[in-house]
């Protein structure tokens, strides 16, 4: 019964989801929006476990200081810092101007964009290992590579050339090879689908 | 000044014969155009019967004629006697309107099903109009198949009877031999390492949530790589972004370490939820990585922005990296930066590839003949597209 029930709504709800992508009626979406919604409701449950998760575990290795527990106080501080702050009486948190929005703008979203700069630095050194010419298709990459990143940059006499090679890379075999990706990608996900539904594939409830 | 003053005066004496009102143009202009004919309404095909298609034929006045037709408008009643109110305009020259309604009872704009609609379409000028007779009843129901996606529908029956013909020749013992993938290969390895170094191993599912099928894939590679990890062993961390793939994976590891006998040994904390927001995730996984320098990183699932600097900073840790995702920006990503990657596909197929199982692997099967048909069907199609037979590419042809 452990297997059967949740395989069994996993099984009806694929079917119905496969179905209805081919019926048009109301009723039909109604029930699609209906399980949409459900989503929703359950991601926002679901939300009160991320917060037990989250809070047991770092109280729990700040309770037996484990190494680096320091890091675990303050992502609580910070966690219930925001939560307090959050619920103000008499405040909304929500508006320009409120402690909480003051925090998210002036701390939060630096913070954020901190972490998306070092992207910056990291394709410069993903780059440098992926674009050394030591093989022939390496090679090829690279000189694509020069190419494409130039294509923005005026080259006087030369650019009209570079931008229809430019243009040719992308457009041409980078094409076909996204194309070829998505086709590949298109028939796997059915592939999984059908597994899922037909209980082919059941590892994800913990059986081979 | 004076002889400016007989020049202005010479010129506007002069523009009356030059440009003299033009009597049947402005008798024209009061003039009503021709009224559309042949009004018809019909249901909207393949909808959810809240709209009415509207067609008429154009008046004489569009386009010929008096051609003062500027635009048309289409009104709608429920009683051929009834007010008519207005639905909608097309320009000129158009002669089809579709009366979308809401389906939603109390929106104003509420259409409903099965119930009988007369309309009127009138052919407007410059403030002058003439409208059709009203159109006979029509009214709105809903479809039980929509017709535009019959190539969809054919395709999908197509490649499950692929499916489940090697699923059943697996069935019966045929032996299928699938290419051997080195990303799945180097699993056992990675994990052997861990287990060696006394390391953990750190899990990503990425950032999608538990419907994608790139995260559903990577559970079912989860749930492989926990039991071999359950018997050898080796601790496997998993900070996740999304409570409720948290949830899932807390329990596809803790039924892999039940059926690899060692449920004693399964830590719920070591599958923990970290943060909901991207780079606060990126922060978190980066500092997991970097303070208990895990032996193996996986990262299997959704990922967008972040999984260079995930990938970089595992590389900088010195972990055995494997990655795999269906995005496609991402791969450059990690083919630079991880040892091992799969490719699009290649996720999905990973379970398949790790459990050897024949029925998995007839599926895989499956697939390349379901490949083998999208690539015939687009040598045909290019030869069709270059000899204007256009019936054929209409066989593919899908609307939504």
């Amino acid at each position: 019964m452990r297997r059967v029930l949740p395989f069994t709504i996993v099984s009806v709800t694929g079917f119905f989801m496969l179905v209805q992508y081919f019926i048009p009626r109301e009723e039909f979406e109604w029930i699609y929006e209906w399980t949409l919604d459900w989503i929703i409701v359950i991601g926002c449950f679901a939300m009160l476990l991320g917060l037990y998760s989250l809070t047991y575990v770092s109280v729990n290795k700040v309770r037996r200081k484990t190494p680096g527990w320091g890091y675990n106080l303050i992502a609580l501080a910070g966690l219930f810092f925001m939560l307090i702050v959050g619920f103000v009486p008499g405040q909304e948190s929500l508006v320009r101007g409120s402690v909480f929005m003051h925090l998210f703008e002036y701390v939060y979203v630096p913070v954020q964009a901190a972490m998306f700069s070092l992207l910056a630095f990291y394709i410069a050194s993903a780059a440098y290992r992926a674009f050394r010419a030591r093989t022939v298709l390496a090679t090829i990459l690279l000189v694509s590579a020069v190419i494409i990143m130039l294509r923005l940059v005026p080259l006087g006499p030369l650019s009209g050339i570079n931008q229809w090679l430019a243009n040719f890379i992308l457009t041409v075999p980078n094409m076909a090879a996204k194309r070829a990706f998505w086709i590949g990608v298109g028939l796997g996900a059915t592939a999984t689908a059908l597994k899922i539904m037909l209980g082919i594939e059941r590892t994800y409830m913990g059986r081979d | 000044m004076r002889k400016v003053a007989i020049f202005v005066f010479f010129l506007l004496f002069s523009s009356i014969f030059v440009f003299p009102p033009d009597k049947a143009f402005a008798q024209e202009e009061t003039e009503m155009p021709a009224s559309p004919t042949k009004v018809e309404a019909s249901d909207t095909p393949n909808d959810n019967g809240h709209s009415i298609t509207v067609k008429w034929k154009l008046s004489a006045d569009d386009g010929a004629g008096k051609n003062n037709v500027v635009v048309y408008e289409v009104l709608r009643s429920d009683s051929p006697e009834g007010e008519f109110e207005l639905r909608g305009m097309v320009p000129a020259g158009e002669s089809v309107f579709e009366d979308q309604g809401a389906k939603d009872r109390q929106s104003p704009n509420y259409l409903p099903s099965h119930k009988k609609f007369y309309y009127t379409v009138r052919a407007k000028g410059d403030g002058i109009y003439s409208d059709s007779e009203v159109s006979a009843p029509g009214y709105a129901y809903g479809q039980w198949f929509h017709t535009g996606k019959f190539p969809v529908f054919v395709a999908v029956l197509a490649f499950s009877a692929f499916a489940l013909i090697f699923i059943s020749l697996a069935r019966k013992g045929k032996k299928l031999y699938v290419r051997p993938l080195a990303g799945i290969e180097a699993v056992d390895e990675a994990i052997g390492r861990a287990t060696e170094m006394g390391k953990p191993i750190l899990y990503i599912i990425g950032l999608g949530s538990a419907d994608m099928i790139a995260t559903i894939a990577s559970f079912t590679i989860l749930s492989r790589v926990a039991k071999k990890t359950a018997e050898y062993q080796t601790p496997i961390l998993i900070p996740c972004y999304d409570a409720v793939v948290m949830a899932v994976a807390q329990e596809t590891v803790k039924a892999a370490y039940l059926e690899a006998g060692r449920p004693d040994i399964y830590k719920e904390e070591n599958v923990f939820f970290l943060t909901s927001m991207q780079f606060a995730y990126v922060a978190g996984v980066n500092g997991i990585m970097l303070r208990e320098r895990p032996a193996t990183n996986f990262y299997l699932g959704k990922f967008y922005a972040e999984s260079l600097i995930l990938a970089e900073t595992g590389s900088v840790a010195g972990s055995i990296q494997i990655s795999g995702t269906d995005e496609i920006a991402q791969i450059p990503f990690f083919v630079a930066a991880t040892d091992y990657t799969l490719i699009g596909e290649e996720l999905y197929a990973a379970s398949a590839y790790l459990g050897r199982e024949p029925v998995l692997l007839g599926t895989l099967k499956g697939q390349d003949w379901g490949k083998a048909v999208v690539i015939i069907s687009l040598i045909l199609g290019a030869i069709a597209a270059s000899l204007h037979f256009q019936f054929f590419l209409d066989l593919f042809r899908v609307q939504l």
